[in-house]
Parts: C-alpha cells; structure tokens; sequence
C-alpha cells in the first residue's frame, strides 16, 4: 500500500522563558491509502503538535525547525503559505477535540457546511446548500433538512462532532485528521462517532490519523499504531502485534497501566513521569522511566529498527534481545 | 447489620423558571420540572465500594450531591448510620460532615487557589475537631505523607500542583477527619493515563487500610470493574440495574447496561464486539416517557414495556427494573 503522506524527521521547537524546548525530537511515520493510523501517548508526549505540524499550523513562539512532510510529491515543509493555504481544508482536514467551539455560533449549520462547497469545489449557493444537506445525511444526522436551519447550540456533543466530521469530508480530503475526537463524549455516543469514523473513511477512501491516549479506541479503530513518548516516536506497528506483541517498554508500561473492563488483570502504572524537556539529555527521553536503561540510551538516541514485518521499535535493548519480545 | 449509608426513594426535582416555562405550566396545567433524580434507592456496606454508573445527564452527579446534603431532596430519605440527615438542622449535620467526605470531578477547581496545600488540609481539621495548631500540622503532615504528596509541597498553592497533586490534596482534605463514607464523583476523569492508574491504586489502598467506604461515581466502566464490589447503573433519573460487579460486567441484565457495555472499546483488537446498540439519544428529563424509560430506544422493546417497571431480583443480589429479565 502506497503511502498518503509520508513524514520524515519532523522536528518542532518552542522558545520558553527557561530555554528551547524540542516539543517533537525527529517524528517519523507515514499514513498509508485508506487506513487509520492511531497516533497515542500521554499528554505533553508532542501527537497533537505533530498534527499541527503537518498542517503547518505551528504558531509562535513554536516553530518547525527540521524533516519533511511529503504530500503527493509535494514536501509541505517547504511549501509557502499561499500554497499550504490550497491544501489545508481540501487534501488535508481536521476534526478537533472540541466540536462546539469549533462550529461558528452565529451562522446555522447547514452554511456552514454550505460554504465549504461555494469555497473549494465553486458550487452556487442553492447546490451548496443541497450538498450540505446531503452530507448531513450522511454523518448520520436526523431530520438534515430541520437541523441545517439550526445553529450550533441546539446540537449535542455528538451531533456537533458528526457535523465536524460531515465537514472535514466535504472536500474529499486524502488526509483526515482527528484530533481527540471522542474525548469527552459519553461512551455511546464516542462508539458511534468511531463507527462513522471507520464506515466514512472506507466509503470516502480518506485516509485518517487519529490521535488518542485511549488503548482501547486504538484497538477497536485503529489498522497500524504509532506510539510517542516525550516528543519521540518509539515504536509503529500494526494493531494486532502491538497488543500481542508490544516491544518498547514504554509501550509494554502503557498496555499495562490501564485498568480493563474485559477480564481482571493487575493494573501497574508506569514508573516515574514524563520528563521536562528542558535541558533534556540527548538520548532516549524514557531512559529516566525504563527498567532496561544503559548509559548510551542516555546519549545517543535509538534508530527505528523493523523486529518484524512492518514492526518498527526505537530501543537498543529490543535491539540487543536484552528485552526480548513476549 | 445496617447499612453505613442508605437511600430511600430519594427524588431531586428542580423547578423551571423563566417565560417558557410558565407557558408550559398554563398548556399542559402542570408544573415543569426537571427530574433529575427520581425515586432513587441504594445502600453502601461500610468499607465497600459502590460504582454508580451512567451517563452525562443521567442525574449521577446529582445523587452524590443530595447524600452529602449539597442539594435538598424533594423526595425520600438519606440515612447515614441511621440518622435521617435531610431533617437535622445544620448543626446537627455538622457533626456528622467529618464522616461523610466528598472528592469532586476538577481536582484544580475544587481547590481554594490562594490557601496554601497545608493550609487546605488542615481546614476541615479546624472546622470538626478542637485539635490545637501543633497536633493539626501533624495530623495534615501524617495524611499528605499518605496521600503520597511529598511535605516539600505542602506549602505551595494549588497552581504550582500538577492534576495528579491537585486530586491527591482533594483526597487528603476528605481523609483528614477520619471519613467512614467517601463519596467520590469522577476522581479520574480528568487524569492522564498513567497518573489515573496511581490514583485508583491509592484509593483502594486507602480503602483496604481504613476501612472506607466508596461510592464511586463514574462513567469509565473500566475503573468501576476495578474498584467496585457492586455496581448500580443509573439511567435518566433512575437504577435500572444493580449487581456485584463481577455479575454485572460478566451478565448484564437490562438492555441499558448491555448497550453501555458494548460501547466500551477494549484494548484488545481481537475482541468480539457485542453489537446491541441503542437508537436516539437519551430523552429530556422534563419529559420523561411512562414505563420504561427506556423504551423509545431498546431495540428489544415489546408493547408490555408501556407499563410501570417493577424493580426486581433477577438472581441472588442482582436486581434489573426490565420486563424482558
């Protein structure tokens, strides 16, 4: 399967009152045609600036200060803004943690919706609306004719969220990306927003990033996993061989430290916190977490190595068999 | 042995006000209110812990707040050990206070941004004991050591805290009057994951070290199976089911603890997913339908569903309000 976008080496630095802080320390992974790769860790582990990175939406004092972001051949990274302005909204779209704010509520939600088609495919405003209604339909909102006449306060969580979703796809983007979308909706409701998630990208054939810190939204959407820790990427995988076979031990910690509805296991948290990533050393950023750690993670940080068919772990003791794989 | 705490047909009722509300009142000849919580009935066992699960809106929160007498019941009673609290004058229920703690949802915003942590701590201290100042420093110290909260931050106010800190001096506050009952209302909804495991962890502890009792209000099902000896589910105002845990998670018996249970992604991609869904989305409660209340939404729902509920033991300890079970 062909990659969608590729990113290669991203790196994103914030000036702070107390010094440079590498938000992203080098980021790699791809999102291959028609997938969901679930991109997770805790907060503060750099997914959701990863995300902003690709659409080149860093805003000072954050800055991208190195790698690059492919796009059908074009390397984002490089692009000028009058050209990153054509792909935002059209190739690449997003869906945000909070659906409510980020709807505008002072204009129904039918134009809003509406007014994505006059912008970027130059429908009128009587198609516009016609389509707009039609994508309502299709993210599963009841009554659409009724409820595009409606503004933004009269939705649910939920149906704010479908409306967001129904408007990241209006464009036919390649890339869809979703940022927390489930956070803070109630269990139905987040299952429902998954379920149209995974049915819409396999029906629009957009590919989806989805960012999540929940293991279990991962497992039930997600086809491929990447797993961030303190702004460094330490292990990709596809779904099934991360929770059978989960290699760094950063994520051997967080398979571990959830507690589980589907069996009675001990639940142990992982050991110490997220490092500041002020002053950092240049190394592994869990070496100060890992019961594993020897001087020269500390000091040179690991390379991706593939332990399997497409089973990629940044850690040297996997890659010694001093931690070998369960 | 009677219940350390019980509820007892607890209904919370709140008035709507405003113009359209009068309209209603003058149409439909009735007042509008909304219930919130409507006929509610649970006991909590010393040194156990309860869940009580449910989703926004299903009046969860407003359960806890009538136990601790934060909101007046219009209905029924709340016992605790023994004492009707809801008819004790203010006084009177202040000498029960010390035993009856509650952990609210916001580990920052429940906490007073210009006391210091030690400070906080030694409030409810001065409020229900005569304790003198040295013996209160000692007794904050000895709860933030077990609370696992370093004595270098007592002195620091809550902005200089992380989430985790935060809930950990909301733990200590409710712990340093010796509590019987913790009622405890989303204490880990707002943690990160790894920072969410430690806190459980430290609830049972304390749980298992003092004999406290729980109850465990929260809609991640996953922390209530690992927390909770009983489960209740609440729905629009109302139990529809409650179970051992075990039973429960294993067996669900009402068609909503079987959906809410669906719902939940497991972290395991090779999980069968059990595909009941309900239709819709849960229904005001100013307008709450006759018979079950659930009906409009089961996708098992039969015309005999129209009919009042009856509440019963669908297998020793495992009660549903369903007319399928």
């Amino acid at each position: 399967m062909s990659a969608v976008i590729e990113v290669r080496d991203v790196s994103v630095r914030f000036a702070t009152d107390f010094g440079e802080v590498e938000a992203v320390d080098g980021a790699s992974f791809e999102v291959r045609e028609g997938e969901i790769l679930g991109l997770v860790g805790e907060s503060g582990s750099g997914k959701s600036v990863t995300a902003t990175a690709i659409l080149r939406l860093i805003r000072r004092p954050g800055r991208l200060t190195g790698g690059s972001i492919v796009l059908g051949g074009r390397d984002l990274a490089r692009l000028g803004e009058d050209e990153l302005q054509k792909v935002r909204g059209t190739e690449i779209t997003m869906v945000s943690q909070t659906p409510r704010t980020a709807l505008n509520p002072l204009i129904t939600v039918g134009e809003q919706v509406a007014r994505l088609f006059v912008l970027h495919a130059g429908l009128s405003k009587a198609d516009a609306r016609k389509r707009a209604i039609e994508m309502l339909a299709m993210v599963g909102i009841p009554e659409p004719e009724r409820r595009a006449r409606q503004y933004a306060h009269q939705f649910s969580g939920g149906m704010c969220q479908r409306v967001m979703i129904a408007m990241a796809l209006a464009t036919s983007p390649r890339l869809l990306i979703a940022d927390e979308p489930t956070t803070g909706l109630d269990v139905s409701t987040a299952a429902r927003i998954l379920d149209l998630l995974r049915d819409l990208g396999h029906r629009t054939g957009a590919s989806i990033l989805l960012i999540t810190h929940d293991l279990g939204v991962v497992a039930t959407t997600c086809h491929r996993v990447a797993v961030m820790h303190a702004g460094q990427m330490v292990e990709v995988a596809p779904v099934r061989a991360l929770f059978a076979h989960p290699a760094h031990p950063y994520t051997r910690a967080l398979v571990r430290s959830i507690p589980r509805i589907d069996c009675e296991v001990a639940m142990e948290p992982i050991p110490g916190a997220v490092p500041s990533l002020l002053n950092i050393a240049p190394g592994c950023r869990y070496a100060g977490r890992c019961p594993w750690v020897e001087e020269r993670c500390r000091q040179i940080k690991p390379g991706m190595t593939e332990i399997a068919p497409d089973h990629l772990v940044a850690c040297y003791a996997v890659e010694d068999g001093r931690a070998r794989v369960v | 042995m009677p219940a350390l705490c019980e509820l007892d047909d607890v209904k919370v009722h709140f008035p709507l006000r405003g113009a359209a509300a009068w309209l209603r009142t003058v149409k439909e000849h009735q007042a509008s209110v909304v219930r919130a919580v409507d006929g509610i009935s649970f006991q909590v066992q010393a040194g156990e812990t309860l869940g009580l699960v449910g989703e926004s809106g299903c009046g969860k929160s407003t359960v806890a707040r009538a136990l601790v007498r934060l909101v007046r019941p219009t209905g029924g009673h709340v016992r605790f050990e023994g004492t009707e609290i809801g008819s004790l004058s203010d006084q009177a229920f202040n000498e029960v206070r010390p035993h009856l703690q509650m952990v609210f949802q916001d580990p920052a915003a429940s906490l007073n941004p210009r006391l210091t942590v030690r400070r906080m701590v030694e409030e409810p201290l001065r409020l229900h004991t005569d304790l003198g100042a040295a013996e209160r420093r000692d007794r904050a110290e000895a709860v933030l050591v077990e609370v696992g909260l370093g004595l270098e931050l007592a002195d620091r106010y809550p902005h200089e805290l992380s989430g985790g800190q935060c809930q950990r001096v909301n733990i200590a506050r409710a712990l340093v009057t010796n509590p019987r009952l913790i009622v405890l209302d989303e204490p880990t909804s707002a943690l990160d994951v790894s920072l969410r495991a430690r806190v459980i962890l430290l609830l049972e502890e304390l749980r298992q070290r003092h004999g406290l009792a729980y109850l465990f209000i929260s809609h991640d099902l996953a922390t209530v199976r690992y927390l909770a000896a009983r489960v209740a589910v609440m729905y629009l105002g109302v139990i529809v089911e409650e179970a051992p845990a075990a039973a429960l998670f294993d067996g669900p018996a009402h068609p909503y603890t079987r959906a809410l249970l669906a719902a939940v992604p497991v972290p395991d991609p090779d999980a069968r997913r059990d595909p009941f869904v309900l239709s819709g989305e849960i229904p005001s409660p100013i307008d709450i339908p006759t018979g079950c209340r659930l009906r409009a939404r089961c996708p098992l729902a039969q015309p005999v569903c129209a009919q009042p509920v009856p509440y019963r033991e669908v297998a020793p300890g495992h009660f549903a309000a369903c007319h399928l079970v």
